[in-house]
């Protein structure tokens, strides 16, 4: 087991390295690879892409230019919380860009960033295929929450505070 | 073989033919961007577009394949206005400062825009920021200039498989470039130019070094000494409308001494030296028991790839300097002391085929005394832009000599200059210190030509002290190639004795630095013109120089001796990469 020092804690790359071992001689593998990583260590550091670059023997180039393609992968950690508004067509019509902007404003982050206390991520996703519930936000893809209105954002947020 | 119609001239190609190829067969001209022959055909850039005749579809020429009977229009009323609002929109993204611009008068897209007659750009909108990146030793980078061809990209990945480039983010701000930005310097980047070489833009270009050259020259109280590699004297006249493979060494000595160098010597002379001091390195190894197989170390980039990627084979490497550090350290030691000249007031100038040779001349380990050997190095290309800043009519100047006593070459050094020549060289002058006699037949086409995937094999029976050995050789060019070739070594399923690697396809006649277009056919005819020069020296062998004899009895001893060691001779060791990563 190799360990490593970041921010003061010790990240345990064990799982990693399996993981790598397993698909190491599997082509066209580095997506697999990227996705179980970010499930297990919640964002693919730039440790963690070295890491998958010397195991998997493909170039550092090439795994950031792949996880900076793909809208899923994420190099910061996300919060306990990842808050995922519809920005789908039918949800857009129906304002979804105003509550990408109220949730913004009162969680005080950007869409793509986290909260300072770690609970929290904004994201906008591509229609959720729920369009007759529009405008639509998710919780962690577990919660739904249906034609949302400003005024139910405040509730939303305080029941994972 | 299947019939096409390309603007109502029939032709008949192989069955897998792209309607691009098909087009060159019946001898009509599609104009691209993004294609490479042979290495990438991706059809991003939308240049190649023609018109499929029975049905007025629009499709990309360079992806296409061909079917029976297929009737294609390459330059109908459609295709024309496709092609020009495909140019439109590119340049909607491009500056167009093209009088300020680097490749003005060599740029792709120039041509392309007055070919077809741009006259306004009709887009307004937002313009991508890919930033910009001059930290690096051998290139620059200017993200603004990008057309996002990826021609680069294929190059660092497929020719030569370094990696230090690829595609990040997606959409409009989509780029090429290094993982988390940290640069070409801090990357694996080996500096080999091949991205810089084949870039139809100024996106990717040389470190430009071109202002420090005259600087020194026109400062009284500087000495210049110019050197000039041996593939440069087959490439530089294509700058000036001449075939590729002309020979214009004379000419390009002329045109130093007008630019106003004080003295100007050869990198042949050094190649020469290389070959004395990389001969008898290789005699002692395989007599003595040392590394083998010895790998040649005068190519730059791939030096500096296999301190990145195989730093176990580090031993390997000959510990000879490559023929510019060798001239470089003879002028600041034995011509300096000759001359009687204080070696802080000479720079020492060479003209390269190559952008990694400016990164090996800021190698710390490359000097002696306080002194660098090579102070400013210039590619082919930014030669040929000095020559035409002192408005010489390059072709029309009448050939001249260098000077001595760090000048004279034989033809042993000329052939470095193509994959293969080094390898050659060595065994004309190590074979005759083995065997103690002079060998009539020092042609060994074996390891000759453009192998652009492979490895070039030969093996030559000699005597080591009375025993017959067989020395067996290995040559490769191209980093991929290369990384195949040090992957077996590695693994130890070759037992060659002596390899020689160039970084770039072909070897220097194919380097970073020399002119645009480097093709395959161009590569072709610059091997041409070195061996055709080579056989019309009067002398082949390097240990035959008149004035290499004269260096070692007046100055340097013996190969491999005290003085070798210190002016001759450096090391090499593992380089450490994205170092400035946060973590």
């Amino acid at each position: 087991m190799v360990c490593s020092c970041e921010n003061g804690k010790e990240t345990d790359f064990s799982l990693l390295d399996n993981i790598i071992e397993e698909n190491r001689d599997n082509e066209g593998i580095l997506i697999n690879v990227l996705h179980k990583a970010q499930t297990h260590y919640g964002a693919l550091t730039p440790q963690i892409q070295k890491r998958i670059s010397e195991g998997l023997n493909i170039p550092l180039s090439e795994v950031y230019g792949t996880i900076t393609f793909y809208h899923f992968f994420t190099m910061v950690p996300k919060g306990k919380y990842v808050v995922k508004i519809c920005t789908g067509t039918a949800c857009y019509v129906r304002g979804a860009n105003k509550l990408v902007e109220q949730f913004s404003e009162k969680l005080g982050i950007e869409v793509g960033g986290t909260t300072d206390d770690g609970l929290f991520s904004l994201e906008t996703v591509r229609c959720v295929g729920a369009c007759s519930l529009a405008p639509v936000v998710t919780v962690n893809d577990e919660d739904i929450f249906k034609r949302v209105s400003a005024k139910e954002i405040d509730d939303i947020i305080a029941k994972y505070k | 073989m299947i019939d096409v119609y390309i603007d109502n001239k029939k032709v008949s190609v192989p069955e897998d033919f792209t309607i691009l190829q098909a087009a060159k067969e019946a001898d009509v001209r599609i104009p691209t961007l993004c294609f490479l022959e042979n290495l990438q055909k991706i059809g991003a850039c939308r240049m190649c577009l023609v018109e499929i005749e029975n049905t007025g579809r629009l499709v990309t020429s360079c992806t296409t394949p061909v079917c029976q009977g297929l009737k294609v229009l390459t330059h109908s009323e459609k295709v024309r206005k496709a092609r020009k609002f495909v140019l439109e929109l590119i340049l909607s993204d491009h500056p167009t400062t093209c009088l300020t611009c680097e490749k003005n008068t060599r740029c792709e897209l120039q041509d392309l825009a007055a070919e077809h007659g741009i006259e306004i750009v009709p887009y307004r909108g937002d313009k991508s920021d890919r930033g910009k990146d001059s930290a690096a030793n051998s290139l620059r980078y200017d993200g603004e200039k990008c057309i996002y061809c990826k021609r680069c990209e294929t190059m660092c990945n497929t020719v030569q498989t370094v990696g230090a480039i690829y595609s990040k983010k997606r959409g409009f701000n989509a780029e090429v470039g290094t993982p988390f930005n940290v640069g070409f310097q801090d990357s694996v980047c080996v500096g080999c130019g091949q991205c810089v070489l084949n870039c139809p833009v100024a996106a990717l270009k040389d470190q430009d070094d071109t202002a420090k050259v005259w600087d020194a020259i026109m400062d009284p109280d500087i000495i210049t000494v110019v050197q000039v590699a041996p593939s440069v004297r087959v490439t530089l006249g294509e700058e000036f409308g001449l075939e590729p493979g002309t020979i214009v060494t004379g000419k390009i000595f002329a045109a130093m001494r007008k630019m106003g160098f004080d003295h100007i010597f050869d990198t042949d002379f050094g190649a020469d030296l290389t070959i004395m001091e990389e001969g008898y390195e290789f005699i002692k190894r395989v007599k003595e028991g040392g590394t083998l197989p010895m790998l040649t170390s005068c190519s730059p980039g791939w030096v500096n790839f296999l301190e990145t990627f195989f730093p176990e084979l580090v031993p390997n490497l000959s510990s000879a300097k490559s023929p510019q550090a060798m001239v470089g350290a003879m002028v600041k030691s034995f011509f300096a002391e000759k001359e009687g000249i204080d070696p802080s007031k000479i720079r020492v100038i060479s003209v390269m085929p190559c952008t990694a040779k400016k990164d090996e001349s800021k190698r710390p380990q490359l000097g002696a005394d306080g002194w660098s050997d090579v102070d400013i190095v210039v590619t082919t290309r930014e030669f040929a832009k000095m020559i035409r800043q002192r408005n010489l009519d390059f072709v029309n100047l009448p050939d001249e000599q260098p000077d001595n006593p760090l000048g004279m070459s034989t033809g042993a050094a000329l052939i470095f200059g193509a994959s293969g020549g080094v390898m050659e060289a060595a065994l004309r002058t190590a074979l005759e210190v083995l065997e103690g006699h002079s060998i009539e037949n020092i042609d060994y086409k074996a390891v000759r030509g453009l192998k652009l995937d492979g490895v070039k094999e030969a093996a030559v029976k000699t005597k080591i002290d009375g025993k017959e050995v067989e020395v067996k050789v290995a040559v490769a060019s191209g980093l991929a190639n290369a990384r195949k070739l040090m992957e077996k070594v590695r693994a130890g399923e070759v037992d060659y004795h002596f390899i020689e690697i160039m970084a770039c396809p072909g070897g220097c006649i194919g380097g970073g630095g020399q002119p645009i277009p480097t093709n395959t056919e161009v590569r072709k005819k610059r091997i041409e013109g070195i061996y055709k020069g080579d056989s019309s020296m009067e002398l082949r062998k390097s240990h035959e120089n008149p004035f290499i004899k004269k260096l070692y009895d007046e100055y340097l001893g013996e190969p491999l001796g005290e003085k070798s060691h210190k002016y001759l001779h450096t090391h090499f060791k593992e380089q450490k990469y994205y170092n400035n990563i946060k973590k």
